[in-house]
Parts: C-alpha cells; sequence; structure tokens
C-alpha cells in the first residue's frame, strides 16, 4: 500500500488491486474474535433460545433483549468512548454485524437500533445531542428508530408529505404528517424523523422523544418475515418539537437519509454473512440426517450441488464484504488525518464506498435469498413445515431485497453512479475502455500455466466487458442513458459480478499465502466455480445488452469481445463442488 | 482471598476429531479452541463470589503454548483480574500437575479450582495430582460451591444422593455441572479491559514425562438400524440371537 494512492470508490472497475491492499475475515485479531464469539453466545444463549416467542410478539421481550445485548457492550461498538460506547473500528463493527446476522427478527431490531437508529444522531448531531442521547443509545436505555419512508414516499424518498412549521414563539417545530414501515417503532423511545420545514424542497431531520404530544402508534403490522421484528406505523398530530431538536441544519435530512443508506447497504451485506452460515448450518445438518433409497441424502450429487453453491456464493459474499470493510476503514483513517471531524470522516468513507454498497446489498440479499431458497428444497416437504427453522429463515431473507433501498434502487446507483463518476473524470474509466481494441480480440483469451494470474486476466476481462459496453451505450444514449433501465441492470450486473469475482480471487490468493497451496486446493475449487459462474451470468447480460442497443453493423464484433471476455480456464467445475460439498458434510458445519 | 483457577484450552464441542502422526498426535488443523467447560463454570462461580462482595483475586493459569493465550485472554475478558502461561507443550496430567502445584507454592494462594476433567482426553487427575503434590484437600467433582467463614463449603453428586463437604483452607476443587448456572458471557467492557490486564509467561519447572501416548483411534462406526416388523418376531428373536448375541 505503501507510495500507492487510496484507491477511489467504484475505482476498481480500472484499478486492480493486491493482497496487500485487501482484508480478509482470516485475518481477525484475538481481540476481535472474542468480540465475535460473545456474540455468537449472545444470539446462542439469548435470541436462538427464544426465537419463536419473539416472533410472537410476546410482550415487551424483543426490547428487552436488546436491553441485554446493551448490558454486554453491543450497542456501543461503533459508539465513540467519550459517548460511552467502545469506539470499534469499522471493520469489527462488520464483524458484529455478521455474526449477529444469524438472528432472525432480533438482527433487524439490532441493525435498526444501531444503525439507522444511533447513527443520524452520532454523524450529524451537535454536542449537546450527541451528549444527551448516545451513552443511552449505547447502554440500551434508550431504544432508537429511523422515520422516513410515508404511504406514498418510499424509494422516492424526499417525496415525502411530513411538514414543520415554526411556532410564533420559535420554540418548536410543530410536525404533521403519517410514517410508515417504522423498524422498532413499536418501542423506540427516540425516533429520526425526517419532514420538510415549510415549503422546502429538501427534507430536514428531527431527533423526537416518544412522549413528546401529539404522536400517535399503530398496532403492530402483520408481515411475512421477520415477524418478531417491531414494525408500525406512526402519526404525529400538531407535534411539538422543541428548536434545538432539529439535526444538522435545515434541509440536510435527505442528505443525512442518503448518507445513513450508505453505511445500511454495506451493514446489510455483513448481516447476510451470518443469516447465510445460519442457513447452510441447517441445509447440511439435515441432508446428514435424512434417509432416502436407505442412504442419506447428503450422498447424492443433486444436493451436494446445492450445498457447495451454497458455501460458494456465501463465502465470495463474505470476501467482497470485508474487502469493502477494509477500503472504508482506511478511508476514515485518511480523513481523519486530514483533520476531518470523527463523525464526518465516517460519512464521507462512506459515500466514496456507495457503488460498491450498492452492489454489495444487493449481491448479498440475492445470496441470501439463493441459499434459504435451495436450504427449503434440500428439506423438501419437511422445508415446507413452519415447523422447521429453515421455513423461517426462507421468510425472514425475503425483506433483504427490498429495505435498505430496493435491489432495483441499488441496481440504478451501481451501474449509474459508476457511469457518473467516469464521466466526471474522477478515474479515467472512459480513457481506459476506449483503449481496448475489440478488433483486435482473439477467439480466446490465452491462459499460461500461473493459476492466479489467468484469474487476474479474467477477472480484467469481465471488467473490460462493461468498459467497452458503457462507452458504447453512453455513445448510442447520452443524457438518456439513465432511462435505459433494463440496459442499467445489465451493466448493474456486470460490475456486480466483476467485484465479486475479484474479491474472492483476491481472498483466495491471499489465503494462499498464508496457508500454502496445499491447504488452499478446496478455495480454489470455489474460485473456480465462482468464476465459471460469473462467466455465464456475464455472458448473458452482455449478450442482452449488445441486442438492445449496439448498431447491428457492430454486433457480431461486439459478441465477438463478449466471447473472448466471458471464457474462462477450463476445469472440472462438477468435482470442485462436490469436495466442497464433501468438506461440508464432514464437518456437518460451515467452516470455509 | 487468592484463587487460582485452571483454563484448559480445549477442541470446541463440534470439532471434527482427526489423527496424525501415526495416530499418536491429534491433528490440529482447522479446529477452534475454547475454554474447556468446566473450567468456565469454575471461573463463572468465583466470579459470582466476588460480584456479590467478597474480596478475592482470581488468577488464570495454564500450561501450554503461546496459542493458548487467546483463551487466557477471554478467562481475563469474563473477569479473572491476571493470567499465568506456563510456557510449554503439555504431555499428561502428572506433568501439569507439577507446574500448577509449584505455581500456587510460590504465589500465596488460597485454594485452586480446576474443572472435573477436561473435555479432549477427558484425564481428570490434574486436581487430585495437585492435592497430592502439595498435601492438601481435594474435593473433586463438586456441583456447589461457597466460601464461608474460614472454610469453604461444597456440594457433590453421590450415588443416589449428595454430599455436603466443607474443608479448610488450602484445598484444590474441581468444577463439576451446575458448580455455575450459566457460563459467564463476557461483555465489551470485560475485552476492552483484558487487553490491559497482566498475562504472565513463566518457565516450567523440570519434570520427567511417566506416561506417553503410543496411538489414538476412533470409535468404530456404528452399523445400520435394523428395522423389524412387528409382527415379525420370529425375526427378532433371530436378530439378537445370532446378530446381537444379547439372548
Amino acid at each position: 500500500m505503501k507510495n500507492k494512492e487510496a484507491i477511489k470508490g467504484g475505482e476498481f472497475i480500472i484499478r486492480d488491486s493486491e493482497i496487500d491492499e485487501i482484508f480478509i475475515p482470516e485475518e481477525f485479531n484475538e481481540e476481535q474474535k472474542l468480540i465475535a464469539q460473545t456474540c455468537q453466545d449472545f444470539i446462542d444463549a439469548e435470541v436462538i433460545p427464544n426465537i419463536n416467542r419473539i416472533d410472537a410478539h410476546e410482550e415487551g421481550l424483543l426490547p428487552s433483549i436488546l436491553k441485554k445485548a446493551g448490558e454486554y457492550g453491543l450497542l456501543g461498538i461503533s459508539i465513540p468512548e467519550e459517548y460511552e460506547g467502545f469506539g470499534q473500528d469499522f471493520t469489527t463493527s462488520m464483524y458484529v454485524a455478521d455474526i449477529l446476522g444469524a438472528g432472525y427478527a432480533f438482527s433487524v431490531a439490532y441493525s435498526a437500533h444501531t444503525g439507522i437508529g444511533t447513527l443520524p444522531i452520532m454523524y450529524y448531531g451537535n454536542e449537546e445531542q450527541k451528549q444527551k442521547y448516545l451513552p443511552k443509545l449505547a447502554s440500551g436505555e434508550l431504544l432508537g428508530a429511523y422515520c422516513l419512508t410515508e404511504p406514498n414516499a418510499g424509494s422516492d424518498a424526499n417525496s415525502g408529505k411530513t411538514k414543520a412549521v415554526l411556532n410564533e414563539a420559535g420554540t418548536h417545530y410543530i410536525i404533521n404528517g403519517q410514517k410508515m414501515w417504522i423498524t422498532n417503532g413499536g418501542f423506540a423511545d427516540v425516533l429520526t424523523v425526517f419532514a420538510k420545514i415549510d415549503n422546502d424542497r429538501a427534507l430536514s431531520a428531527f431527533i423526537i422523544d416518544r412522549d413528546f404530544p401529539g404522536i400517535t402508534f399503530n398496532p403492530e403490522e402483520n408481515k411475512m418475515g421477520i415477524k418478531g421484528s417491531s414494525t408500525v406505523q406512526i402519526f404525529f398530530t400538531d407535534c411539538e418539537v422543541p428548536v434545538e431538536n432539529l439535526l444538522g441544519k435545515p434541509g440536510d435530512g435527505f442528505r443525512i437519509a442518503l448518507n445513513i443508506l450508505n453505511l445500511g447497504r454495506i451493514k446489510l451485506g455483513a448481516n447476510v454473512i451470518g443469516a447465510s452460515k445460519a442457513a447452510i448450518n441447517l441445509s447440511v445438518k439435515y441432508s446428514n440426517e435424512r434417509k432416502q433409497f436407505k442412504t442419506f441424502i447428503s450422498t447424492f450429487g443433486a444436493i451436494k450441488y446445492k450445498l457447495a453453491q451454497q458455501v460458494i456464493k456465501a463465502f465470495a459474499n463474505e470476501s467482497a464484504v470485508y474487502r469493502i470493510s477494509q477500503n472504508i476503514e482506511d478511508s476514515v483513517k485518511k480523513y481523519i488525518n486530514d483533520g476531518v471531524e470523527k463523525g464526518k470522516a465516517n460519512v464521507e468513507a462512506q459515500r466514496e464506498f456507495a457503488i460498491e454498497a450498492a452492489l454489495i446489498k444487493v449481491y448479498g440479499s440475492e445470496m441470501l435469498d439463493y441459499v434459504v431458497d435451495e436450504g427449503v428444497q434440500i428439506h423438501g416437504g419437511m422445508g415446507y413445515s413452519a415447523e422447521t427453522e429453515i421455513e423461517k429463515a426462507y421468510r425472514d431473507s425475503r425483506i433483504n431485497r427490498i429495505f435498505e433501498g430496493t435491489n432495483e434502487i441499488n441496481r440504478m446507483v451501481t451501474a449509474d453512479t459508476l457511469i457518473k463518476k467516469g464521466q466526471r473524470g474522477v478515474f479515467p474509466m472512459f480513457e481506459e475502455a476506449q483503449k481496448i481494441n475489440i478488433d483486435s480480440l482473439g477467439a480466446a483469451p490465452t491462459f499460461t500455466d500461473d493459476y492466479f494470474e489467468n484469474m487476474k486476466m479474467t477477472v480484467k476481462n469481465f471488467k473490460s466487458l462493461f468498459l467497452i459496453l458503457t462507452d458504447c451505450a453512453t455513445k448510442t444514449f447520452a443524457r438518456k442513458l439513465p432511462h435505459e433501465q433494463e440496459i442499467l441492470f445489465n451493466f448493474a450486473n456486470i460490475i456486480t459480478l466483476s467485484y465479486v469475482s475479484e474479491s474472492i480471487y483476491l481472498r483466495v490468493k491471499k489465503i494462499e499465502s498464508i496457508k500454502g497451496e496445499k491447504a488452499s486446493e478446496i478455495y480454489r475449487d470455489m474460485l473456480d466455480s465462482f468464476i465459471f459462474d460469473s462467466a455465464n451470468t456475464l455472458y448473458n447480460n452482455g449478450l442482452e445488452a449488445i441486442y438492445s442497443f449496439v448498431d447491428t453493423n457492430d454486433q457480431q464484433k461486439y459478441i465477438n469481445a463478449l466471447r473472448h471476455f466471458t471464457t474462462v480456464m477450463p476445469s472440472n467445475i462438477k468435482e470442485g463442488r462436490r469436495r466442497i460439498a464433501d468438506k461440508l458434510i464432514e464437518d456437518n458445519k460451515y467452516s470455509f | 482471598m487468592k484463587a487460582l483457577i485452571c483454563i484448559g484450552h480445549v477442541p470446541d464441542t463440534t470439532s471434527k476429531i482427526r489423527f496424525t502422526d501415526n495416530d499418536t498426535k491429534f491433528d490440529t488443523t482447522d479446529i477452534q479452541y475454547i475454554i474447556g467447560p468446566y473450567e468456565e463454570l469454575g471461573l463463572t462461580r468465583l466470579l459470582d463470589i466476588k460480584d456479590a462482595g467478597t474480596d478475592l483475586h482470581i488468577t488464570a493459569i495454564n500450561v501450554g503454548l503461546k496459542e493458548t493465550e487467546a483463551t487466557l485472554r477471554k478467562a481475563l475478558a469474563m473477569g479473572a483480574d491476571e493470567a499465568v502461561r506456563i510456557d510449554i507443550d503439555p504431555t499428561d496430567a502428572f506433568f501439569v500437575a507439577k507446574q500448577i502445584a509449584e505455581v500456587f507454592k510460590n504465589g500465596e494462594y488460597d485454594f485452586i479450582v480446576t474443572g472435573k476433567e477436561s473435555i479432549d482426553y477427558n484425564g481428570g487427575q490434574v486436581d487430585g495430582m495437585i492435592a497430592e503434590f502439595l498435601n492438601i484437600p481435594s474435593v473433586t467433582g463438586a456441583t456447589k460451591f461457597d466460601l464461608l467463614e474460614g472454610k469453604a463449603g461444597f456440594e457433590r453428586e453421590i450415588d443416589g444422593g449428595k454430599e455436603v463437604v466443607e474443608s479448610v483452607f488450602p484445598f484444590v476443587t474441581s468444577a463439576g455441572k451446575d458448580f455455575a448456572k450459566e457460563p459467564r458471557i463476557p461483555g465489551m467492557r470485560g475485552i476492552m479491559a483484558a487487553r490491559r490486564k497482566k498475562l504472565e509467561v513463566i518457565t516450567p519447572v523440570e519434570q520427567n514425562l511417566k506416561t506417553e501416548v503410543s496411538k489414538h483411534y476412533l470409535p468404530a462406526a456404528k452399523p445400520a438400524c435394523k428395522m423389524v416388523s412387528p409382527d415379525n418376531v420370529e425375526e427378532l428373536v433371530r436378530l439378537l440371537h445370532e446378530e446381537a448375541k444379547i439372548i
């Protein structure tokens, strides 16, 4: 890393990373592992034994478990020590989110409290507000929620109708409006509420205590999954909020909301790690106990395929998540060194990596949906019974593709933001694109006998595919490209898989540099399989894009390039997947 | 009052057990280590006693190489005041007991708590041997433990009932099930504090080995379960007689 300029958000598309620039989970230190163990013990002792009672909304149970997490210090992981938190770094907070992600409805309540419930105050609060709220949010004495969404303002968050009007005396804002899908709303003591002051175009944010006059709470929503988490509508009728409870300046709200969402997206990527490993464990245990045709179903290739794919996708997601964590952490440190205040440094770093946050939110949520779906399938009829844990995992997973910005919004963010960064010249994306001479590409790339060099080239080829297509698309559509959502989705899929492919490639290479070749064979199997699957998905997305906008005279040329860029080193993927499954089956749990 | 608590560094209970070097050594590849569950209960009980107001200084001790420090650090995070690691790969119970007895002699401790057995080699001998080395009382497999005025009170499970025992100081006791309710989970405060607590590494005393492991082997796989239809009693009798050979 020395003498090298830190990588910018999105720059991965034209810049290769080396293994010393990334962090992999194999590098957690003793103290981080101890913290993770506490989180795991907490899930095992306090959450899982109570999960059915939580899902049945037993009065007061979920907030009491959150408060217990507070006693263990788990609500104050990221809160600075001067506000009675534990001031842990970003990667550690991601590790905590990862392990606690296995707690079903509890995880959602935990994430909402420590993320959107606490961070607006931590990042944007003035000293007085931070002193007043943060120590109590860290201990769990106060629980937090975040009120942005309205019946007619979901993905289009800035279109909210909730109004704030300053009273004549200038002491209070009078707030009127309705908020919905408020996680933790049933018990939260502190609400961050977004409203427009007078006829402002942009939102403002307010800290509202539950006992302020003029607030009513609807009963709990009846949801498909995460049933135990609290989700309510909240009505504000002439609610009087002291002026000192304005968060930031008037009109700052939309920026606050967007920046907090960046973090929520990355954290979701971490949450699904724990959730996916839990679902994989349920799957492999069941397949090791269930007999059909006089043998355990885990001996069948059909089941091994599913188990291996679950593991590979979860492993790939994990590789990308901790790579992003390290990027953000490095960036936070850089801002702090430059004299930026800690809260702002975090916000800026998270915004810098908004593309990576959006793409990992999409990849992670769809990975978990794949894992739980195949988990149900492995359980067969039992998987459809509400008696089994995998059935809950299946229902609980679905929300991840909807909240923290739908996957559609996040695909748009991924592609659109990257293209705009290129157009603004934040890094020379289009210059790099124009360097690729697609006329001179052979039918297939030339592979050598250096395994990792070949992988590096393949990952670069994936990125090149995006570069040539986006160069052509921006010329074709100019400013109208953002309206071509289907094409942007193709692009987002290519960008995402390029990033995740590079992350798993770098991780496997780094693992091999630590553990040696022999102990890393299984990781090469994962990499081979992941790259193979990604190439196929890239091919489909590329072809769809080419047929949808490339001039018919040029199509063949682009299709040749597409074939070149998505041709990967041949390997026996079936046997590789079997080895992965066999290890999982022997260990009877995810331990990669 | 000063207590010494032995902290076993043992494989996680879900570990896959494999052997290497002609089955003479345990294969530690990919093994996650934990505090022995009985020692964890022992430490938890001591912490409960301390939290209830007794002036008790708790030293966690382990005989092992550098990698066991993570386990000792967890004991510190749970609340032990300091830790000692005797820097050698432990071989047999006699050797380990000798090392711990030496530390006890040099440290003005009032009593020692061990687990009733380690969950890897299930030796269950160290506590008794320590008592013998030091010539002090030993109460094994205690299920209840309290510090009383000038003495300690214990309960032990015996065949068909319970035994209530009292002992003068110093003594060794080994913690059994129910020594404490649930093992304590270290909180963030404890984890952060553990960084600054003293973890002393000391060199072992000389002790010749008394035993050596010649071979490990895994239990034979259980044969498949045979189902006999309820109206086929003859077949059941035949199987019990000819295959199971129990009638």
